[in-house]
């Protein structure tokens, strides 16, 4: 085993992680040492080729389908330079103030957050995309919502240069995104930061890390480590875990913390989400233009569902329709015509949904729809299913429905449905991005597993920096919320740099 | 050995069924359906790839069972009603194992290149500036 020592070591490279790097990156010039470390490749920009499966591999855990414990929905994350900041839509909105009330974490003050926020948004160049810009996919959702008086809205987005491939989720190819691999992380870096990749932490010890350098595989995208390949002890003064909500409480259930706090894994939220299909009867502009640019969220409070627009490739909208034959072929050949919505249902902790480890440190997400997250995705269906239709849709494929085409003749089935929707686990592809929880601020070890700085109950030299933190789900995309937070991580380490290093 | 090789002809099969224009496919069409399907395996737990294989001919004798022949032995309409019971099945585990087949049958079928087009697919990285 390899031993190296830095005096800060960061573990992950997403929205936290980066952030975080650059936030300390100025204490390089004091000569201190700073790593963060990637367990996913870094890809040069000419890999990023926008074609589905290839990308999906190089880009994702389990190639986006990481499957739930109970395999009823499928999680998608990042595992990258970048992390899920390199596969998102660049979607950037303001932590709600409703939610950081309900968080009630002693010392997270609201005004706080969301001045950082707004400095991260500056930062990443969030704008909204002008109007010549936006394609008919997302002009037809503001028409139906309008045509049914819904307050719809736009989404800021961290563009700079987008040249509308659609290609978001699979890694801009234009590097138009303003993740933390195209801002925060090259920042970091040229001020003294070192970035390995290929790097995975297997678990944390008394201020050292345990980690594996892997090989890059035969055919597969992205440099070689700069590290050579095997087992290292790399020993910190200060450890920041920014893994996301499913790796970063694994790994201090595998460095033993769980039996020190009990709420570690637990308070996993998700936004689960199902994918919306209409039909037109004319080709729209879907697959060019940038595929996530307004919003509803006025369902939000009432009926716990939010909508937006979106724009998958041809196997993931395979999978997402219910069914299969020929009806599902039919919509699948009219690609070009296709109108797509993503239904996102707002979850609330629940005690069965949390992030376990197996006897041999395998991760594990256990996850059960409760009864409000089914009503919210039927009600978020069967408003989607209205709006394609005031959009003058043809016909809707609504997965929650017994027999899923519904054409416009039919539309007066809707309400009917909604009433005995065909809701099973198992059935319907439900899939999710916003992953949250498992390491919560709070007052004490008790509630939660860090205190509102991010810093580890009892273990002073230990910190999280990332959506794992969240009390309770956000309800929003959460990337500027993440950010922020990290950003408050990063200034207490620095604060108490003196002594702490 | 892979891990359709012993199931291929129920995997094709059911593969059929699921999307309809795969039983159109020549040896080519069909052999670079099945590679996507191994490249997606190849890094699931072994114990997943048995559960596959088991869940294949499971789909095979519930043929027999139901019209008294396995289920690639049966006529089109029979497939589809089988997978039907199958998809609507009351017991969850049941239903989870075949949406995963039917992911698998998506993502071999789908993410080949003459798929997409046939479709018509055709995100570019040039995205407003391909001539359309």
């Amino acid at each position: 085993m390899t031993r190296r020592s830095y005096d800060i070591v960061i573990v992950g490279s997403g929205a936290g992680g980066g952030t975080v790097a650059q936030e300390l990156s100025p204490l390089c010039r004091e000569g201190v040492r700073i790593a963060v470390l990637e367990k996913g490749p870094k890809l040069r920009d000419e890999e990023f080729t926008g074609r589905e499966l290839e990308m999906a591999q190089a880009l994702y855990e389990d190639s986006g389908g990481f499957l739930t414990a109970e395999q009823t929905m499928t999680l998608a994350f990042g595992c990258a330079y970048g992390g899920s900041t390199a596969v998102y839509t660049g979607t950037s909105l303001l932590p709600p103030q409703r939610i950081l009330e309900r968080w009630n974490v002693p010392q997270l003050a609201i005004a706080d957050v969301e001045q950082r926020a707004r400095k991260f948004a500056e930062e990443n160049n969030v704008h909204f995309l002008e109007d010549s810009l936006i394609n008919e996919n997302n002009r037809l959702f503001v028409e139906g919502c309008r045509g049914l008086n819904y307050r719809v809205q736009q989404f800021p987005v961290n563009l700079k240069g987008c040249r509308g491939s659609s290609l978001c989720n699979l890694g801009c190819p234009n590097q138009a995104k303003q993740g933390t691999n195209r801002v925060q992380l090259p920042r970091a870096e040229s001020n003294g930061v070192e970035v390995i990749t290929r790097c995975e932490v297997l678990r944390i010890g008394e201020k050292t890390i345990f980690a594996r350098v892997h090989a890059k595989p035969a055919g597969g995208k992205g440099e070689p480590s700069s590290w050579e390949t095997g087992d290292y002890q790399i020993d910190a003064q200060v450890i920041v875990v920014c893994a996301g909500a499913v790796n970063s409480p694994a790994l201090l259930m595998r460095s033993g913390l769980a039996r020190k706090l009990s709420r570690l894994g637990h308070g996993f939220t998700c936004h689960p989400a199902i994918i919306m299909v209409a039909e037109h009867n004319r080709a729209i502009t879907n697959f060019v233009g940038h595929p996530k640019s307004f919003y509803l969220d006025q369902f939000a409070e009432s009926d716990r569902f939010l909508l937006e627009t979106c724009m998958y490739f041809p196997f993931i909208t395979a999978k997402a329709m219910a069914g299969f034959g020929k009806e599902h072929s039919r919509f699948m050949q009219a690609f070009a015509r296709l109108q797509m919505i993503l239904v996102l249902a707002c979850d609330e902790v629940s005690a069965h949904n949390r992030v376990i480890i197996d006897g041999a440190g395998r991760t594990s997400v256990h996850y059960r729809f409760t009864p409000e997250v089914m009503r919210g995705l039927v009600q978020g269906s069967i408003t989607s299913a209205k709006i394609f239709f005031a959009a003058g849709a043809v016909r809707v494929h609504l997965p929650v429905a017994q027999f899923p085409t519904i054409e416009r003749a039919e539309s007066e089935r809707l309400d009917q449905i909604a009433e005995h929707p065909d809701f099973k686990p198992g059935k319907l592809s439900i899939s999710a991005a916003h992953l949250q929880g498992g390491c919560a601020m709070g007052s004490g070890p008790r509630d939660s597993v860090t205190d509102a700085y991010g810093r580890v109950h009892g273990i002073p030299w230990l910190f999280v920096a990332d959506s794992s933190l969240f009390p309770n789900s956000l309800e929003i995309n959460p990337y500027l919320t993440i950010m922020a937070l990290a950003d408050r991580v990063a200034e207490t380490i620095r604060k108490e740099a003196r002594t702490l290093l | 050995m892979t891990v359709l090789s012993s199931v291929r002809p129920i995997f094709r099969a059911v593969v059929s069924t699921v999307v309809p224009e795969a039983s159109q496919l020549d040896e080519q069409g069909w052999a670079e359906l099945e590679a996507l399907v191994e490249a997606a395996l190849r890094d699931r737990p072994p114990a997943m790839q048995r559960q596959l294989r088991l869940f294949l001919w499971m789909i095979q004798w519930l043929g027999v069972f139901r019209y008294g022949r396995g289920f690639t032995f049966l006529n089109a309409d029979r497939r589809t009603r089988l997978l039907f019971l199958l998809q609507d099945h009351r017991i969850e585990l049941i239903r989870c194992g075949f949406w995963g087949l039917r992911t698998l049958a998506f993502l071999g079928f789908y993410g080949r290149a003459e798929a997409v087009q046939v479709i018509g697919y055709a995100a570019d990285p040039r995205g407003w500036g391909v001539p359309r």
